[in-house]
């Protein structure tokens, strides 16, 4: 079993199509929804975990390809110098995953590695320039 | 009615190790439970905090003179441009001037090199007089090579500041941080109730000499800030809404630390600089008590959007809200995020608040209060 988070981007055309239940009914792979925006008649968007034997992601891959569903895997990480933050939150601003959250109680950042999407946002929010992308 | 107390006869407790402090944030929530009266007979002194982005900052510098002497006309450090309009070797580093083209490098970060201890390149030139014929120079400084640096602000601690949202579908990149489109989130700076001039909203301890913590070190009030204005409206606990009065700051940059001194860039904006800003307020009687009481719920502030070119008001928000990291917009719920920090602020006030009890910050009695003002001028474009 392989597991591997992708950005998917619809088509206008190819939102009407039930992907990520094909997906799971046709192909046999385990979906984690990380993050969705996806509107009929626009551009969407969705992050998602997808958990299978690598010849069946690379199938269900092949399969959102012929629907008009740009497909590309998440390899990239993101890193920040967390002994020179100042916890101003300037990054939470942007972070729309809600990778990157305020912690009211302590006043300082949180960082769940697991929920970015690597939009790279923060890299240029940060008024310290502290995060940087780690390229594997 | 609790009895009224004077500076000096706080400064008598702190000096005999008998002075109550709290923090800011402590006497808030004492303030859930006590009333103004029980808080003016308990608590001698209330510590603050501030540690946000500051643009109207910067120093001045006495390099020294070379032998031959020089009247130094142009100035860089670190390719920074310095204003050298004033006596021979003197200059004015202002935080947000950059180093072209590199814009993301200015005036903030050549400030924190030097409190850091670094060396800085210093070229000069100028046209070369009888009394000073130098025309040229190119050395390193450092905080221990020059005479004076000393830090003047003209305009920090801003007595509330607005919450930045952006209505258009485009990304705005403001000195509010990065707006998404379509009020994707919001985003505020001030520490709330931990902000100096919210837990003394009239100014009626804080004032010309006021001692106070800056920038890691003792510094003091200098004037009034430019911008002041205490015309704002308040709200029914008596704080203004919205951006009002500010201060200007003086202090030794070569006792700073870079804990509480840090050089920023704003993407598409430019370079600014966090400052770290304490003040303690004496509870000189019940009304302050009842100042220093206030509570996240009890400050708003104006919400604006940066997208509209008036920077149109579109609602009010409280901080307890703000903090929580969500409003409510026109009954759209908004994701907040401050710019200015709480954790290096609450440190702030936590120091203070240690060097007060023991004995070793003394408060001062403003020289003059500030003078009540009834509003701005804007620039007119005649020509």
């Amino acid at each position: 079993m392989k597991s591997r988070r992708f950005v998917l981007t619809f088509s206008p055309e190819a939102t009407g199509e039930p992907i990520t239940y094909n997906l799971i009914r046709k192909f046999d792979i385990m979906v984690n929804i990380v993050k969705a925006d996806v509107t009929p008649g626009k551009i969407g968007h969705l992050v998602m975990e997808m958990t299978a034997p690598a010849k069946v992601l690379k199938d269900g891959m092949e399969y959102m390809k012929q629907q008009d569903v740009e497909c590309v895997p998440i390899d990239r990480t993101i890193t920040y110098k967390e002994d020179l933050c100042v916890h101003c939150g300037a990054c939470s601003a942007v972070c729309f995953a809600g990778a990157l959250t305020m912690n009211h109680s302590t006043a300082e950042l949180s960082f769940e590695p697991e929920k970015c999407v690597v939009c790279e946002l923060c890299l240029t929010a940060c008024p310290l320039r502290l995060f940087s992308i780690d390229l594997g | 009615m609790s009895r009224k107390r004077t500076i000096e006869e706080i400064n008598e407790k702190i000096r005999s190790g008998r002075a109550v402090v709290l923090t800011a944030e402590q006497v808030s929530a004492m303030g859930r439970e006590s009333s103004p009266a029980e808080v003016a007979e308990k608590v001698d002194v209330v510590t603050t905090g501030t540690f946000g982005p500051m643009c109207s900052s910067g120093i001045f510098i006495n390099f020294g003179h070379t032998n031959p002497p020089m009247r130094m006309e142009r100035i860089t450090l670190n390719n920074v441009p310095a204003y050298a309009g004033i006596a021979a070797v003197d200059a004015y580093l202002g935080a947000t001037e950059t180093a072209l083209p590199h814009d993301q490098y200015g005036g903030a970060h050549v400030i924190e090199e030097l409190i850091a201890g670094k060396d800085v390149l210093l070229q000069a030139t100028a046209k070369g007089t009888d009394c000073y014929p130098l025309t040229e120079v190119k050395t390193l400084i450092n905080k221990e090579t020059v005479n004076e640096m000393t830090m003047f602000n003209p305009r920090n601690a801003y007595q509330n500041y607005n919450v930045a949202v952006n209505s258009t579908s485009k990304m705005k990149y403001t000195y509010m941080g990065t707006l998404l489109p379509s009020f994707g989130n919001a985003t505020f700076s001030t520490s709330g109730e931990l902000s100096p001039l919210l837990n003394d909203p009239e100014m009626r301890t804080i004032g010309i000499g006021t001692r106070i913590f800056f920038g890691g070190t003792t510094g003091y009030v200098a004037w009034h800030g430019t911008q002041f204005n205490t015309g704002k409206p308040a709200n029914e606990h008596g704080v203004p809404i919205g951006n009002s009065a500010t201060l200007a700051l003086i202090g030794d940059v070569k006792k700073m630390s870079t804990r509480f001194i840090r050089a920023a860039y704003y993407e598409k904006y430019g370079v600014s600089i966090f400052v770290g800003v304490g003040i303690p307020i004496p509870v000189l009687d019940e009304d302050i008590a009842r100042r220093v009481m206030i509570r996240n719920s009890q400050i708003e502030t104006n919400i604006i959007d940066y997208g509209s070119p008036g920077h149109e008001v579109l609602g009010r928000a409280d901080y307890h809200s703000l903090f929580s990291g969500e409003i409510t917009l026109n009954g759209k719920k908004i994701r907040t995020a401050p710019l200015s920090s709480v954790r290096v602020a609450r440190d702030i006030a936590a120091i203070l608040k240690d060097e007060i009890a023991a004995g070793r910050f003394m408060l001062s009695a403003p020289v003059e209060l500030f003078e009540k003002t009834s509003g701005l001028n804007s620039l007119e474009v005649r020509l």
